[in-house]
């Protein structure tokens, strides 16, 4: 499963006071920490609060380029922004997002054609978020279909079925589950799924076990991507046995350190 | 209409490993045989490369064996008890690319040579040769950690690879590897889950996936190879698919289990339906050759001159050389 790490995000304090002081160590930081934790990409997200969100893309982008290898996750609704985060990648870089919105989704599509990224594409539209899977997915479908007609291959398109907090609605997180097995019949070969994990426990108690059950409930779905914290060592570790019980890896005692040291 | 031929692409690559060092690079070798590299399937060259074709090491032993077979003591004959000769004939008239020396006499049932015994036939084998040497111990655990540390000391330099470490004796091999440039062999028995254990074991002393190869313990035709066949190729399959604890070489001790079988050495007055004794051993040795090169071998370690002519030349022909 794709790691994508959360942490470098304007709305969290830490993040939000760097970017306010240009300091780059504290970026640095949290882009290596996350890498060795196992992230296999970094979201990047300046926050609500910046007064120049496009320099700060670029100087965030920059600043974790320079000390890790990893592609980056450009996360902004703002299309100028995204470009700006999109040009400066190293690596193929992920577009992260763009909903079911028709007039929106064309730009962002060919923003991500341009940059060859790949999509997140958030299964609301101007109506909102569905009530059910079946109402998801064809906004799903909009979606991929749409990066198809770009050139965008459908499984560069990673279909984010949203998520919301349990505790303010309960029955989402079985219809969640519900629209990731359904995604995968909507084109061949299947877009990807993704979740923005810690969605699901937003003002709850206990946060990290419901993140964790959830991340393992999803995998059985066959989730292929999760923007998440990979500094909690037991979400890892539940992901790792849950991917060695789907037979994803071959087991062996280590199999934690294993997978650790990429296997 | 055209067909399309579908073909897979690896997200992962086998680790490549080198054995041997000529004198620019510390040792007395006149070449050196690289290993690994593969980003597919064997021999699917449509789909991938194969950088370092697979390579042909003979095996001798350092034993005053008596029971070989008898095709095998026609072929050698007095140099059976002669490791040097053995050697050096298995390079000059058979053109092996790299010397296997098993030193089966340490055993304490075949002689209990001691660690001087065996550094000094480490010794005449490297100067009676010019191709890199494999090593391997006689797989008792006390034995192995006497005498291989002291082999290892004594070709220092020579970047050998040195076997086997397995998941309950890794240590002393491993820390010797390390201490004098050596590559490492990582013995499993027929099983995938300790193979990639012995793996992380071995790495996590700190040697590098570019120093490690894998003895998955093979079977011959017809003693178990369908399920030697399957664990190789899972493996191939995983670390192709990106699994670096997998991604490791793999050597396959061919000479020792072909020669094995019964129907490799009785003799024809015991099998009259089984023709020669002569050509059946050989062909058994060549033919398990084959099957475990198309599973994903990398080192064969062979015995009979013959049998490794013949795989020589389906090695050239799957490469379309």
């Amino acid at each position: 499963m794709l790691v994508i790490g959360e942490l470098i995000n304007g709305m969290y304090k830490n993040v939000r006071k760097a970017i306010k002081a240009k300091d780059a160590d504290a970026i640095k930081q949290l882009a290596e920490a996350q890498a060795k934790a196992g992230a296999g990409m970094l979201d990047v997200n300046v926050g609500p609060a910046s007064a120049d969100p496009k320099g700060t893309m670029e100087w965030l982008v920059d600043t974790i380029q320079s000390v890790v290898d990893l592609p980056l996750a450009i996360d902004t609704p703002n299309l100028d922004v995204m470009e700006a985060g999109l040009k400066r990648c190293k690596r193929k870089p992920m577009l992260n997002s763009t909903t079911g919105q028709q007039d929106k989704l064309e730009a962002a599509m060919a923003l991500a054609a341009k940059y060859k990224a790949s999509v997140i594409g958030l299964t609301m539209d101007e109506k909102g978020i569905p009530r059910d899977a079946d109402g998801r997915n064809e906004i799903a479908l909009r979606i991929v279909a749409a990066a198809m007609e770009k050139g965008i291959p459908s499984d560069e398109v990673y279909i984010d079925p949203l998520i919301l907090p349990c505790n303010v609605t309960q029955q989402t997180a079985g219809i969640v589950l519900e629209a990731i097995r359904q995604c995968k019949v909507l084109a061949d070969p299947p877009p990807k799924t993704v979740l923005g994990l810690s969605n699901v426990s937003q003002g709850t108690q206990e946060r990290p076990l419901l993140n964790r059950t959830y991340l393992v409930m999803a995998l059985a779905q066959g989730l292929d991507a999760a923007i998440m914290d990979p500094l909690d060592d037991a979400l890892m570790d539940a992901m790792i046995a849950a991917e060695l019980l789907l037979n994803k890896h071959i087991y062996c005692d280590s199999f934690l350190k294993a997978y650790r040291k990429g296997g | 209409m055209a067909i399309e031929v579908l073909t897979d692409k690896a997200a992962g690559a086998i680790a490549t490993v080198t054995i041997g060092a000529t004198k620019a690079e510390g040792g007395t070798r006149e070449s050196v045989v690289t290993v690994g590299g593969e980003t597919c399937l064997p021999f699917h060259l449509k789909e991938g490369v194969m950088p370092h074709p697979p390579v042909i090491a003979m095996e001798i032993c350092d034993r005053a064996k008596t029971d070989w077979p008898p095709e095998i003591e026609r072929v050698f004959g007095a140099r059976l008890k002669d490791p040097p000769a053995w050697a050096e004939a298995c390079e000059k008239q058979y053109g092996a690319q790299a010397i296997c020396l098993r030193l089966l006499g340490a055993h304490s049932d075949y002689g209990n040579n001691s660690a001087d015994d065996c550094v000094s036939t480490v010794r005449e084998v490297l100067s009676a040769t010019t191709v890199p040497l494999i090593i391997v111990g006689p797989g008792q655990k006390d034995k192995d950690n006497e005498i291989m540390p002291a082999c290892s000391q004594a070709a220092k330099g020579e970047k050998c690879l040195l076997g086997s470490a397995t998941q309950d004796n890794y240590k002393t091999l491993a820390a010797s590897c390390l201490a004098d440039g050596h590559s490492i062999i990582g013995e499993s028995p027929i099983d995938i889950n300790i193979a990639k254990q012995v793996n992380i074991l071995i790495s996590e002393m700190g040697l590098p996936p570019g120093r490690i190869v894998m003895d998955p313990t093979v079977g011959a035709v017809g003693y178990g190879i369908e399920y030697a066949y399957s664990i190789m190729e899972r493996g191939r399959l995983a670390a192709l698919g990106g699994d670096k604890m997998m991604a490791m070489p793999v050597i396959c001790f061919v000479g020792k289990e072909a020669w094995r079988a019964k129907e490799a050495k009785v003799d024809q007055s015991e099998a009259p339906a089984w023709g020669p004794a002569m050509e059946r051993g050989i062909l058994w040795e060549a033919m398990t050759a084959t099957v475990l090169l198309i599973a994903g071998a990398d080192i064969l370690v062979m015995r009979h001159p013959d049998a490794v002519e013949k795989v020589r030349g389906v090695i050239g022909e799957l490469l379309g050389k």
